[in-house]
């Protein structure tokens, strides 16, 4: 190395400094997360000043507003042409705004809005002293069945923190996406799961097992994001940046001016590959990918449901967006090496999840490892490295979260004197008690089996078609087989729902505010319009599924 | 000294994290474990900024000492309000959701 790079990196007190350049920062381009972040700002301030018995209203307003706000901002952006001829890169080269990104933000928002349409439900749990109650804790500090925790609840407090920590939340998957460096993908990726964690040990009702799945979700979590983190310092070891454009051409080779450090690196495979490796892993975790996929039952059964429901569907959504940019930007010279392994992931993911799930007898660990087996489907989009493969799985991201969301939202109504009635056997002959419930999450069942006429087809055809013509016919066949294993447990249910006496001291269906009717039917409504005619959101979904670099 | 160095303590002690979550039982411990991978990253980020004598890796250092003070509020949180309710750190005992 030169001695004039080392001697750069301290000065004389004496010398005069280099002057610094305020950097540029285009406020327009980034607006959306901007919004979200400011309004989990304003909502912390509401939890300081304003009053204990309207902060749940001011802060269901500001939520639904702010996340309405940036919709409209990402629908602004998009139509200016941000997302096809002006895509470009914000803030010194640290987000990218383009197609990938604006579509992934515009369907976390939509998420998020129905997200917090659920969070904000109170006429499920019964009333408690005269006080309307949701689904969190009434003082998330309190130990579960003391004094101190029935003194809170007779006091009628909520813990309406979680908005601002569902803003929080959102704010970070809107960057992930988008980062374009790697620093970038790591702040994001730690400002989205440290709110998850929290938000997961908030339950009212089995405290307990929500505790359990917060400390679980935090460890293996943190477990992750370290590998993440070490895998970034290897790849800026090898390349000497952590901008996405630079790593790449070192990658290919292209990169000008190097220098006698970067020759000596750039030289070195195992910090490449050991590096992709490592980062990868992280993505995976998040995304929910066998063999990083233990965190997912647990975590899903034990949280509050309408906060899986959030979690099954926006993190998902951001972290293949990440996932995508990762491989498709950075690593696309490396695409020999990361695809066998992809493969084996997708494959592995998609028959364990599906092969797992018929063993399952609670309705939310059904549903988490469907979500494994949905992971395996998308990463066959992923495998596929193509145009196509890109505008498919923004396709199958967009339609499963709303299935995701409105199905976690049935969940929530069936309900026992213990709260939520999730094992499966409560759930026989629900369709002849309350036909209407049973019907739509059929409906959520079939979207999620990926029968022809709901979302969940266009969206599995769209990506298998991109494996095959992407050279991965194998994956194609395997998935179309666990599908058919998944078809089996979700048939199962509607069975059981439909054709299965009704036990006497079975559960209650709640009647919801209009606030979870919203969400549900909003889930339902995309769940038909994507399957009877997806196509003007596949033509969306290509438009918009080219990254910038 | 030759920086490679401090590549190999760094791995060594991101290993050494590595092994103590996977072994270890106390939650607090795992969590301390963790955060001896982090700073191990700090170690391998700063070695690779002095190699290739720009000021990106320690740049990402600062950063992430800010994400691991978050991390320890949360984490601590969270670890404190289940041994409240438990009387147990023990990452065994949290098994009410086995099969």
């Amino acid at each position: 190395m030169s001695a004039s790079a080392v001697h750069s990196l301290w000065t004389m007190a004496a010398d005069p400094i280099e002057k610094i350049d305020a950097p540029k920062i285009e406020y327009g381009q980034l607006s959306p997360t901007l919004i979200v972040i400011g309004a989990a700002i304003l909502g912390i301030l509401i939890e300081a000043f304003v009053p204990r018995r309207s902060r749940y209203y001011a802060q269901v307003f500001l939520s639904a507003v702010a996340l309405a706000a940036a919709f409209a901002a990402v629908v602004g952006l998009a139509a200016g042409g941000y997302a096809t001829t002006k895509a470009g890169i914000a803030a010194m080269g640290a987000i990218a705004v383009d197609g990938p990104a604006l579509f992934l933000q515009g369907t976390i928002l939509l998420a998020g809005l129905l997200g917090v349409f659920t969070f904000a439900e109170r006429r499920l749990d019964p009333v408690a002293h005269g006080n309307r109650v949701d689904s969190f804790a009434a003082q998330a500090a309190s130990v579960p069945g003391s004094d101190s925790e029935k003194a809170a609840v007779k006091a009628g407090f909520t813990t309406t923190e979680v908005f601002p920590l569902l803003l929080f939340a959102i704010g970070g998957m809107l960057i992930f996406p988008a980062a374009n460096d790697l620093l970038t993908l790591f702040i994001a990726l730690e400002v989205l799961s440290l709110p998850l964690y929290l938000l997961c040990a908030l339950a009212r009702r089995k405290r307990l097992v929500s505790q359990e799945a917060a400390v679980k979700y935090f460890l293996l979590g943190a477990f992750a994001s370290a590998f993440t983190l070490f895998g970034i310092a290897l790849l800026y070891g090898y390349a000497g940046s952590v901008s996405y454009a630079t790593i790449a051409q070192v990658v290919d080779g292209t990169v000008q001016n190097v220098t006698p450090a970067l020759a000596d690196t750039m030289g070195n495979d195992a910090l490449l590959l050991v590096g992709t490796a490592m980062l990868v892993m992280g993505l995976l975790f998040k995304v929910g990918a066998v063999p990083f996929h233990m965190w997912t039952p647990d975590v899903y059964q034990g949280a509050p449901t309408p906060v899986t429901g959030f979690m099954a569907a926006a993190t998902k959504v951001a972290a293949f967006g990440a996932l995508l940019r990762v491989l498709y930007v950075v690593l696309p010279g490396l695409r020999w090496d990361w695809r066998p392994v992809m493969w084996a992931v997708a494959i592995v993911t998609m028959l364990a999840g599906a092969i797992v799930a018929i063993t399952q007898t609670d309705i939310k660990r059904l549903l988490a490892y469907s979500s494994i087996a949905h992971a395996g489907f998308i990463l066959a989009g992923v495998i596929a490295a193509s145009p196509e493969g890109v505008s498919s799985v923004l396709f199958y991201l967009g339609a499963y979260s709303f299935v995701t969301i409105g199905a976690f939202a049935v969940v929530t109504l069936v309900r026992d004197a213990g709260g939520e009635a999730t094992h499966l056997s409560k759930w026989a002959g629900l369709g002849r008690r309350s036909p209407l419930v049973a019907a739509v999450f059929a409906v959520f069942l079939l979207a999620f089996a990926g029968i022809p006429l709901t979302s969940g087809f266009a969206g599995k055809f769209a990506v298998f078609k991109a494996a095959a013509e992407g050279g991965a016919g194998a994956i194609v066949v395997i998935g179309v087989i666990s599908s058919a294993i998944a078809a089996f447990f979700y048939i199962r249910v509607i069975v059981l729902m439909f054709f299965s006496e009704p036990r006497p001291e079975g559960p209650t269906v709640a009647v919801p505010s209009p606030l979870t009717t919203t969400a549900i039917a909003v889930g339902v409504a995309v769940t038909v319009v994507l399957g009877v005619a997806p196509q003007y959101f596949l033509d969306l979904a290509s438009q918009a599924g080219v990254f910038v670099r | 000294m030759n920086p490679v160095n401090y590549l190999y303590l760094a791995a060594l002690l991101f290993t050494i994290g590595a092994t103590g979550v996977l072994i270890r039982r106390n939650a607090i411990v795992l969590f301390m474990c963790v955060e001896l991978m982090l700073n191990a990253c700090n170690l391998a980020l700063v070695a690779f900024s002095r190699m290739h004598g720009n000021l990106d890796g320690q740049i990402i250092a600062f950063f992430v000492m800010v994400v691991a003070a978050a991390e320890v509020v949360v984490g601590l949180a969270i670890i404190v309000s289940l041994f409240r309710s438990r009387h147990s750190a023990s990452v065994d005992d949290a098994s009410l959701m086995k099969l």
